[in-house]
């Protein structure tokens, strides 16, 4: 087996072509970095591409109420205020000026009647805040990226005659190592050098040397079975983040879509958007209850309404009623639909009722949700304009990731950035719905930046790549070759998909985490005799082979730490501990691998800035917080709520 | 419910390669992907297939089910007769590189050929007043979701290897006209579409629409009006102009 290796060098080298990594590189770019955008899959394909209902930012052109700080409270309840708040905070303000940008780069969302970009309900949202583009905002956003990026690959053709110059993309490349410089430079710690890989298509190896890297590999939903999620999303760049020595916080929190398809069975998991609920779509249980109404916590009765008639009226008239439960955040949603399950009351297949048909004219739900109507009607034989579908909770989204400076998205490793889904901290313990496109933008902007500040900062002193690095890499790459014997990686992967599923799912109890982390042990020596067989070009079996060592390493720190955190919030709920815990609020778990293990330890956050804590009332914040924590909160009647002015202007709106 | 179906899958690389019979399970509900991903799974671990979102909405997993070019992920087993024996080949106007999986950098090299969006110079981000009605025509090609199945079946492409020198195909044809309705744009693309990426090879005969998975109606809304203008422009220069002027 030859190991020939194809040699590059770059300023900047960013893993991953979904929202985050082109925006990244878009960025390096623009600051004059050489840059290299590498994806697994075909260039305006990433996971991105999926993203229906829309992008949030608060730029009030639906109802001019809105603002950045109200963007960022809704952020911060919808995560139970385990969110980085600095990161919430950058975002609410970043947000509009990141959409708008899109435009300059040619994209067309939905307009309102004055010609501005229109803007939706969703769950979590006070306002109407998601821009979109009918139910394929995702799509947009991919493909008004990769235009743009074409765009500066003309210029640069104009100006140097090639048009990959500066900006190349490495399409179906995966990358399987990150290099370190280990000689005490400028710094005394490890600092990043390049990045290992190799060509699908062809199998031969690739080596960039670059002094910095960008993490924007997306999820790790492939290790459930139930999953809204694409073969891409096996966590390589959280796994890759741990083995060159940076940390992941959060893990412990998935979000599980309350709406994923449940009917037929090859289509479980593939999701219906949070818009049918936006738009008006309400659940019912199998007696036609809209049961939503007896699941409103204690902590968001305020803002949700107590009948079906003013939740009705909500649609038309926002200031006067409240909104209807069907909108609440995601979490609460997915738990209400599972206990409902549970009592009988479930649809045929195991799920519940989500029903827009009786809810729009049928003329109305094909403009406003034609992608829907054409999934339902090609994979389940359903006309969502004449009946209802039925759904149930879908492994959606990792709110875990790497823990990143907010305002660089550095890691703790010198010269590795991440943003994205791979990244940790912005949505804390629940995403809401539309934050995470705008995440895209806003932090792959500023990975984008900050790794050039970076490369500019080194100066001539770039790290370097030793040769037994690249060999060592190379060597664990064939390696399920040598054992053209070994197990199936397909049915180990199986396997891992059902462990997780069953013992570290959407409720949690001790004994069963216990038991999925046996398994996971299990698994893992079992993963190292997995074997590949034939030639290297375009082989399914050996890349998921080499994807799953990543999956299985990010499991055990969902296992860990969902084990580790004896409360239930967001995303991780346990039904050995059933509530939240304010004295749980203050800490992050942290993943780091030592000697090859996961290790978890215990992380104070840094407490919030006052003029954010201003943001809210005293009696909301006492529900999340400790006594302690609330001495930095403004006196009673001076001011605050919507008004209170925050350290550092806004970019853009207010 | 489940039954044995049988299938009959290409398998090679550039050098050539054959179809392959296969006896496979298929359960109620599943698509010819499940099927393909089933194969993998139990009897051809290195079958190479692309593939993403399984939902339709990527255009990766591209190929052709009985001759048909089609998506695998949204066609339906039940679309078949169980006795009928299903032949899944790769795209056929693109170089196989191993499987169903085909070389289609072709598509990416015509997408750098059309210039790009051209912004006002006069609004900065965030003044772009666009009404919905104008925008729609764009949005319609924006919903392509590059499968790249009509530039696979277009004739033009596809029975005459030299015209992919001078023939952008419909694909990009539409996102030249998708530039050209969009009602900011600033550059003249009309000439380029006749002159540069071959709009006259283009003779209406609508295959590209038969085959779109995400139903554009290619022919009849992007490339006949595309070539309506060009045949205006000839005639009189300030049309262009005018057109642009009023859609503001
Ligand atoms: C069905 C669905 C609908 C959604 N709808 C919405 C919505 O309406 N609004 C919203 O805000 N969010 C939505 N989300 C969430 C959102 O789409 C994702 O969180 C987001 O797109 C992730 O983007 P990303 O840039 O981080 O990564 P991705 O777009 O997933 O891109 C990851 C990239 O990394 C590459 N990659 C991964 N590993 C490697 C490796 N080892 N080597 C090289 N490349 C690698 C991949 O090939 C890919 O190019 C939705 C998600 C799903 C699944
Ligand atoms: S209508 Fe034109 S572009 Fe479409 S298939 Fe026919 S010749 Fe090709
Ligand atoms: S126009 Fe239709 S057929 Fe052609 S690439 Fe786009 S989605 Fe595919
Ligand atoms: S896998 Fe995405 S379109 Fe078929």
């Amino acid at each position: 087996m030859t190991t020939q290796i194809e040699r590059h060098e770059y300023d900047v080298v960013v893993v991953g072509a979904g929202g985050a990594g082109l925006r990244a590189a878009i960025e390096a770019a623009e600051a004059g970095k050489r840059t290299a955008v590498i994806s697994k899959s075909l260039f305006g394909k990433a996971h991105t591409v999926m993203a229906e209902g829309g992008i949030a930012a608060a730029m009030g052109n639906v109802n001019s109420a809105d603002s950045w700080q109200v963007h960022f409270r809704d952020t911060m309840r919808g995560g139970k205020f385990l969110n980085n708040w600095r990161m919430a905070e950058l975002h609410a303000q970043e947000a509009p000026q990141r959409v708008w940008e899109l435009e300059t780069y040619g994209a067309l969302f939905d307009r309102t009647k004055d010609g501005t970009i229109s803007q939706r309900n969703f769950g979590g949202h006070e306002y109407p805040r998601l821009a979109h583009v009918g139910d394929r905002t995702g799509l947009e956003l991919i493909r008004t990226l990769q235009q743009k990026i074409v765009s500066l690959q003309q210029e640069d053709f104009a100006a140097h005659g090639d048009h990959e110059a500066r900006l190349r993309v490495f399409a179906e490349c995966t990358i399987t190592e990150l290099l370190l410089d280990t000689s005490a430079g400028a710094t005394d710690v490890p600092t990043i050098a390049g990045a290992f890989g190799y060509r699908r298509e062809t199998g031969d190896f690739l080596l960039f040397a670059a002094p910095a890297v960008i993490l924007a590999t997306g999820g790790i939903g492939k290790s459930f079975t139930v999953t809204s999620n694409s073969w891409e999303y096996t966590g390589d760049g959280h796994a890759l983040a741990l083995r060159a020595g940076a940390s992941l916080i959060n893990m412990e929190f998935i979000q599980f879509h309350p709406t994923g398809m449940v009917w037929p069975p090859s289509v479980k998991g593939v999701l219906v958007t949070e818009s049918v609920r936006g738009d008006g779509g309400v659940l019912r249980n199998s007696e036609g209850t809209r049961f939503m109404f007896d699941y409103v916590p204690e902590v968001f009765r305020a803002q949700y309404a107590d009948t079906e008639a003013e939740a009705d009226r909500w649609y038309a008239d926002q200031v006067d009623n409240k909104r209807p439960p069907e909108l609440l955040p995601r979490d609460e949603v997915a738990r209400a639909i599972n206990a409902e399950v549970k009592a009988g009351r479930g649809s045929p297949h195991g799920g519940v009722f989500l029903d827009v048909s009786t809810r729009l004219p049928a003329a109305e739900i094909m403009r406003r949700l034609p992608s829907m109507h054409h999934q339902f009607k090609e994979l389940a034989d359903v006309d969502i304009t004449a009946e209802p579908m039925e759904v149930g909770p879908t492994c959606h989204y990792v709110m875990g990731g790497v823990e990143v400076d907010p305002d660089t998205a550095q890691s703790r490793v010198p010269g590795l950035f991440a943003a994205g889904e791979v990244a940790g901290g912005m949505h804390g313990s629940n995403r809401l719905g539309g934050n995470s496109l705008s995440d895209l933008l806003v932090f792959g902007r500023r990975a984008g930046a900050g790794a050039a500040a970076y490369v500019d900062a080194l100066g001539d002193d770039r790290p370097t790549i030793t040769e037994a690095d690249a060999e060592q890499a190379s060597a664990a790459a064939v390696g399920p070759f040598e054992r053209p014997d070994g197990e199936s990686p397909y049915a180990l992967h199986q396997e891992l998909q059902q462990t997780m599923n069953d013992l570290v799912g959407i409720i949690r109890r001790a004994d069963e985490i216990e038991q999925a982390l046996h398994r996971l042990a299990d698994l893992r020596k079992r993963a190292e005799r997995v074997g590949a067989r034939g030639g290297r070009h375009y082989h399914p079996g050996w890349h998921l082979a080499l994807d799953l060592r990543n999956m299985l390493t990010v499991s055990e720190c969902v296992a860990m730490a969902a084990l580790e955190r004896t409360e239930s919030r967001g995303g991780h709920t346990r039904d050995d501990h059933p509530g939240m815990d304010t004295e749980w609020r203050q800490y992050l778990l942290t993943c780091v691998l030592r000697d090859g293990e996961v290790t978890i330890t215990k992380q104070q956050q840094p407490p919030m800035r006052p003029d954010l804590l201003d943001l809210f009332e005293k009696a909301e914040l006492a529900k999340y917080l400790t006594e302690p924590e609330l001495t930095g909160h403004r006196k009673p009647g001076a001011g605050g709520g919507g008004t209170a002015a925050a350290a550092g202007t806004p970019e853009g709106h207010n | 419910m489940g039954y044995q179906a049988s299938f009959r899958v290409w398998r090679g690389d550039v050098t050539g390669g054959q179809l392959h019979d296969f006896t496979v399970p298929v359960n109620e509900g599943e698509v010819v992907l499940d099927i393909i991903h089933r194969l993998q799974a139990t009897q051809a671990p290195d079958l190479a297939v692309r593939w993403n979102c399984k939902a339709g909405k990527c255009g990766s997993c591209s190929a052709e089910v009985n001759g048909m070019p089609r998506l695998m992920c949204m066609t339906r087993m039940s679309t078949f007769d169980q006795a009928e024996t299903i032949t899944v080949t790769p795209m056929r106007t693109f170089p196989v590189m191993r499987d169903l999986v085909t070389d289609v950098s072709f598509n990416y090299t015509k997408a750098r050929e059309i210039q790009s969006f051209a912004p006002p110079a006069d609004l900065a981000p965030g003044e772009y007043r666009m009404r919905q009605v104008d925008v729609e025509r764009s949005q319609e090609f924006r919903k392509c979701i590059e499968c790249f199945l009509c530039q696979n079946t277009c004739h033009a492409i596809r029975d005459h290897e030299d015209n992919k020198q001078s023939f952008a195909g419909p694909r990009f044809l539409m996102r030249i006209a998708e530039l050209d309705m969009h009602p900011l744009d600033t550059a003249d693309r009309q000439r380029a579409a006749q002159e540069e990426h071959g709009l006259g090879l283009c003779n209406i005969t609508k295959c590209c629409t038969e085959v779109c998975p995400e139903h554009i109606k290619i022919t009849d809304n992007a490339l006949i009006p595309l070539k309506e203008r060009v045949v205006d422009r000839k005639y009189d220069p300030l049309v262009w102009l005018g057109n642009k002027i009023l859609r503001r």
